[in-house]
């Protein structure tokens, strides 16, 4: 098992080396040189000389490398030329936002997939099957912001329900102080979480019904409620661990695409102003920031789960 | 409370069962597996023409393809030359849909630009379906240090969402319908990839393969007639999901702005522009390009749900 878990570690430190190496390749693959990037077509030779030379850029590709991934270890994301700040205290200061908007987007998914597969792999082929099924089919052909349209059209354009942007703040304090300008972008979130969840889940709870154990369960004669609590349920959350853990790219894309739509202040807007700007640092760094938070999902959801499933041994 | 004992209803579950997670975007492509067995390639169509929404969602495709490169032929609509004379008129005579703050109009614009979405979306499933098919198939089989150190790439470039990678390669490089095409590709081709390295895995240690190993066939030749095409079925489900994956990808990035620059026609692009106009009850600029994309999309995933379905009726009968 400790070999396990020393092996799979030792993964994700080599895709993150690899996250690394994809970031500064991209870095030089910006036209006409970072100095030009950020100094303007008509700096001249001097001034770019001077740039390069105070930001390591006249020296060997390797060793730029080896002092890119330094840094990055020390936890220094990079500079913002453009906005004059370092990229850690821009990202720092919306991560908050992010995961209270994302989180709070991920928890009410499950709590509403989980069950909603459970229910759909008892009564599978039946109305409300077919029903669930068609419903999330829909959900999950939809575009987020496609979704997002139709809800704010609905619900803050035609009901007057909700507003139609999140709360203009830079502190989550600040968001949770006016709760109705959240309830469309959690919304929009949940219901693109569940429609990426309920398939997998509904899978899975029939295989779980099919178990021996569940066979027993019911046999010793345990009410159908107690089966499925505490058989069903439990044994489906071993393979939840494993969908969280794979779905954080899917999860951060949505995210991104949210901010946008509803102008949340987080950091996906940010990454999407930067780009509109041609701030590169920015961008840079938040792929950086996005790839660790991607491997540390999967590298979670492999521990949890082997730790969770007695039944699993790892050679 | 009968059911959920019946053992014919156990339905594998690829990816439950595995130790490690083989982990896609596409989660509930775990859920799918049909474990292709050589012969009966009649059965799958005969099962797949059985299948009402498949049916209908290929009819939809062929409608969409048929509408969007015959219909510009027959409907001429300028969408190259904005008139401030035609901007955000209502739908009526002479134009069905409306026009747009352009004043291009909105169903010849609907049209030209599914001429791209769908092109991009079928060249991207081509391209990196045939570029994962081969990296995964020369993966699985290799096995070793080779698979190892191929599996990390594909890690590697999953480990980035392809969106933030877009957009940092559309704020630096000038789209175009080629280089997107590249680009989609050379990021969507990971989860083929993976797909196929697991169905080679399971190939590999079969009889038949076996057999060919020990008649001295080459390892190439065991990949390229033994390997791809018994791992087919997967792979032709797998290519369907990746046209739906591509066009979302692209209307996204489009939406957002990072798409084919202006005039160029992009569905996203329309209905990015059409949302602005959202409480000025102008609906004719909003709707229709989202359901363009919606119905295109469905379409896609209805066809490849049921091509999965026929395969399995394949495995489970046959």
């Amino acid at each position: 098992m400790s070999g396990f878990i020393l092996r799979r570690i030792g993964q994700a430190v080599i895709v993150v080396l690899g996250v690394t190496l994809v970031t500064f390749l991209l870095e030089h693959l910006i036209p006409g040189s970072l100095a030009h990037a950020i100094l303007g077509t008509r700096a001249s030779p001097g001034e770019i000389a001077a740039f390069n030379r105070s930001n390591g850029l006249d020296h060997p590709l390797l060793e730029q490398y080896s002092a890119f991934v330094g840094r990055l270890a020390t936890g220094n994301l990079g500079y913002s030329y453009r906005l004059n700040q370092s990229v850690d205290s821009l990202v720092l200061h919306q991560l908050p936002n992010d995961v209270l908007l994302v989180g709070a987007g991920l928890a009410l998914a499950l709590v509403i997939a989980i069950p909603l597969g459970i229910a759909q792999a008892v009564h599978r082929n039946r109305a409300i099957d077919h029903l669930a099924t068609s419903a999330t089919f829909a959900l999950y052909s939809m575009p987020s912001y496609w979704l997002a349209i139709l809800l704010i059209a609905g619900l803050s354009i035609g009901l007057h329900a909700f507003p139609a942007e999140a709360p203009q703040t830079a502190t989550v304090g600040g968001l949770l102080a006016s709760p109705r300008a959240l309830v469309l972008p959690v919304l929009t979130l949940t219901l693109v979480n569940v429609a990426l969840f309920s398939r997998y889940m509904r899978a899975a709870a029939i295989v779980t019904l099919a178990e021996d154990y569940v066979r027993v369960a019911r046999a010793k004669g345990l009410p159908a409620r107690l089966v499925l609590s505490r058989h069903v349920l439990r044994n489906s959350l071993i393979s939840v661990t494993t969908l969280v853990g794979l779905s954080f790219p899917a999860v951060l894309t949505s995210g991104l695409i949210i901010e946008y739509v509803y102008n949340v202040p987080g950091v996906g807007l940010t990454y999407y102003t930067a780009a509109v700007n041609a701030d590169y640092p920015v961008e840079l760094g938040i792929t950086v920031l996005v790839g660790v938070v991607t491997v540390l999902g999967n590298l979670f959801a492999d521990l949890a789960y082997a730790a969770l499933d007695p039944r699993i041994r790892y050679e | 409370m009968s059911d959920g004992l019946r053992a014919a209803d156990r339905t594998p579950v690829a990816g439950l069962a595995r130790p490690g997670p083989p982990g896609t975007e596409r989660l509930d492509r775990l859920v799918q597996t049909g474990r292709p067995v050589r012969a009966g390639r009649a059965r799958v169509v005969r099962a797949f023409a059985g299948h009402r929404l498949g049916l209908a969602g290929l009819a939809l495709i062929m409608l969409f393809t048929l509408c969007c490169f015959v219909g510009p032929l027959v409907y001429h609509t300028d969408q190259v030359h904005a008139n401030i004379q035609l901007t955000n008129l209502p739908p009526g005579p002479g134009r069905p849909l409306g026009t747009d703050s352009n004043g291009y109009d909105i169903l010849g614009r609907l049209l030209v630009g599914g001429q791209s979405t769908l092109e991009i979306g079928f060249a991207v499933a081509l391209l990196a379906t045939a570029l994962g098919m081969v990296w995964g198939a020369i993966s699985g089989f290799a096995g070793g240090l080779a698979d190892a150190v191929m599996m990390r790439v594909v890690d590697i470039a999953l480990a980035i969402p392809a969106i933030f990678l877009l957009i940092f390669l559309s704020s630096v490089l000038r789209p175009t319908t080629w280089l997107l095409i590249l680009v989609l590709s050379l990021l969507s081709w990971l989860g083929p990839a993976r797909l196929v390295r697991g169905e080679t895995l399971s190939l590999r240690t079969r009889d038949f393969v076996e057999a060919v190993t020990v008649m001295g066939g080459r390892k190439l030749r065991v990949v390229a007639r033994h390997l791809i095409p018994n791992a087919f079925g997967v792979i032709v489900v797998s290519a369907t999901f990746q046209v739906a994956d591509a066009i979302i990808l692209l209307a996204t990035l489009s939406f957002l702005g990072f798409g084919l620059p202006p005039p160029a026609a992009t569905w996203g692009g329309m209905l990015s522009q059409g949302t602005t106009y959202l409480l000025d009850g102008y609906w004719w600029e909003v709707y229709p390009a989202g359901f363009a994309i919606m119905l295109t999309v469905i379409a896609f995933n209805l066809v490849a749900d049921a091509l999965a379905a026929a395969l399995d009726s394949r495995q489970r009968t046959g």
